[in-house]
């Protein structure tokens, strides 16, 4: 096979990716339902409406237990929210495994995701940063790569986002905690964990927002279409560069590929 | 179809016979090393068995955290119960001077015992956190008789794989399996605190089950059984929460 009919993001990419949206999505919609059974949020071990809460989310509640201020109490949809939640975790961290342990392995992160030394410098970082305050769109070469600030976005979200998120879960777990208590006692209490779990499904839905944002502005069509089938085409996503260095025949099956 | 795509066809679908078979090797070890929950039908079975089985390997002698007397929450939650019935009440009226726990099931010796058969037991206590599925908790200092050294008593077969228990509320049941119910922690607790256990947290008598939330740990236990087929009660599912839509295993 040509080297050219390389698809933009390896199957491993792709698939893994769209798995974790399908987890993270799961996740996200069942974590809020859960929170609206105890919309407060406590430091330290523990927490109750009989002690003082760090916050409280002004939104109704499933309980009566909890003084909310509205005059009504939403239906109960703990049960299988739970059920969900925990399930959608585990394909969450299996994707995750599979992810990192045959990204690491085939070099995916050293190759496409840690950034050059060359781009850490502070000038480049900074021009960087002020084309994308700008809106500016991405070049066409960014198709094919991945610019300095969106390595370091996806390598923060990898490698310090998911796993944070993972552990302040299992630090709420009365049966995990009992094998490693250190998991909870390290981040201050059960209720802390609670707490800063919701802090990060902040943290990680602001990341979707600007990723999707990102998206459409590079061209919505274009970058979905490859991370699904994997290949680059349109306006926004023409090779240009590689194509110079192919041979004839190479070419000649490029172009039958594209028809 | 070119040589490297067939090749790497056989090479996929013998991967994929490969998983399947060891999926189905894999779920045949875990039914026969007790890794299932019995609510593992349906859509979220994966999930359940895939936590209970870890859990099961991880933390089946684990021991859940102990608090200092200086953790314990000055203002303990009461959670809402449904209302208690007039049995209860009669019970309560007489200072619970006839409340008995029935235990059969598996057993050499079925028995009853009254509340202060119980309180002669061997007793055990400890400061621990009891955490409720919708996110709030509070820590105690818990006084019970050690489950285990009931099942001792009236001499619990050793094929025995869950200990059902019931609530004098109406269809209010759990069970739990085992590796907890022999667990030094799970007591049958009827002190709270260095007190009386208070009506409103289960008294006068309630499991303390310290490595799950708090729905495990039942109010108002009037009855045990002790099983090795959790199949056969109720609908099948191994507690009434499964029925109503929670996790049977409530260890997360």
């Amino acid at each position: 096979m040509p080297e050219t009919s390389q698809p933009r993001h390896s199957l491993l990419v792709r698939v893994t990716h769209w798995l974790t949206t399908i987890a993270f999505l799961a996740l996200l919609v069942t974590g809020l339902e859960i929170v609206v059974s105890h919309p407060r949020f406590y430091w330290g071990e523990t927490g109750s409406v009989n002690t003082q809460p760090l916050f409280k989310i002004p939104i109704p509640s499933s309980r009566n237990l909890v003084p909310t201020g509205y005059g009504y109490v939403l239906p109960d949809q703990n049960g299988w929210s739970r059920y969900l939640h925990f399930q959608s975790a585990w394909l969450l961290i299996l994707t995750g495994l599979l992810y990192v342990g045959v990204g690491l392995f085939r070099g995916h992160f050293r190759r496409e995701l840690f950034p050059a030394r060359s781009d850490l410098s502070a000038r480049r970082l900074m021009s960087s940063i002020a084309g994308h305050l700008r809106f500016k769109r991405p070049s066409v070469e960014e198709a094919w790569s991945y610019n300095v600030l969106q390595r370091l976005a996806y390598l923060l979200i990898i490698f310090v986002g998911f796993p944070l998120i993972i552990w302040t879960g299992l630090a709420m777990s009365p049966s995990f905690v009992s094998a490693v208590p250190a998991a909870v006692n390290l981040l201050g209490g059960q209720q802390s964990a609670r707490t800063l779990h919701f802090f990060l499904t902040g943290a990680l839905v602001l990341f979707l927002a600007v990723h999707v944002f990102m998206v459409i502005l590079a061209g919505f069509r274009s970058r979905v279409r490859a991370m699904i089938s994997g290949q680059v085409i349109g306006r926004t996503g023409a090779r240009q560069e590689p194509l110079q260095q192919l041979q004839a025949p190479e070419l000649e099956a490029l172009k039958l590929e594209d028809q | 179809m070119s040589e490297l795509s067939r090749r790497q066809l056989i090479t996929t679908g013998l991967a994929a016979t490969a998983g399947a078979s060891g999926l189905l090797v894999a779920a045949k070890l875990a039914r026969r090393y007790g890794l299932v929950p019995p609510d593992s039908g349906g859509v979220y079975g994966p999930g359940e068995t895939l936590t209970y089985a870890v859990q099961r390997l991880l933390t089946r002698h684990s021991m859940a955290r102990e608090f200092s007397r200086s953790q314990i929450s000055a203002k303990p939650l009461q959670n809402e119960v449904a209302p208690l019935g007039g049995d209860f009440q009669r019970f309560q009226k007489a200072g619970f001077a006839d409340w008995r726990l029935n235990v059969d099931g598996m057993v050499a010796r079925p028995g009853s015992f009254s509340l202060a058969e119980l309180k002669s037991f061997p007793r055990r206590s400890h400061i621990t956190m009891i955490q409720c599925e919708e996110g709030w908790s509070y820590i105690a200092e818990w006084t019970g008789v050690p489950l285990s050294h009931v099942l001792e008593v009236v001499g619990a077969a050793q094929q025995a794989t869950h200990v059902v228990y019931r609530s004098i509320q109406p269809d209010w049941w759990e069970s739990i399996d085992m590796a907890d119910a022999l667990h030094p922690q799970t007591l049958l607790a009827h002190e709270m605190n260095g007190g009386e256990l208070p009506v409103g947290f289960g008294g006068p008598l309630r499991m303390r089950v310290t490595r799950q939330l708090g729905y495990k740990s039942l109010k108002y236990m009037t009855s045990l059984t002790v099983t090795n087929n959790i199949k056969q009660f109720g609908k099948g599912l191994g507690s009434a929460e499964p029925e109503g839509g929670y996790a049977w295993y409530a260890g997360i």
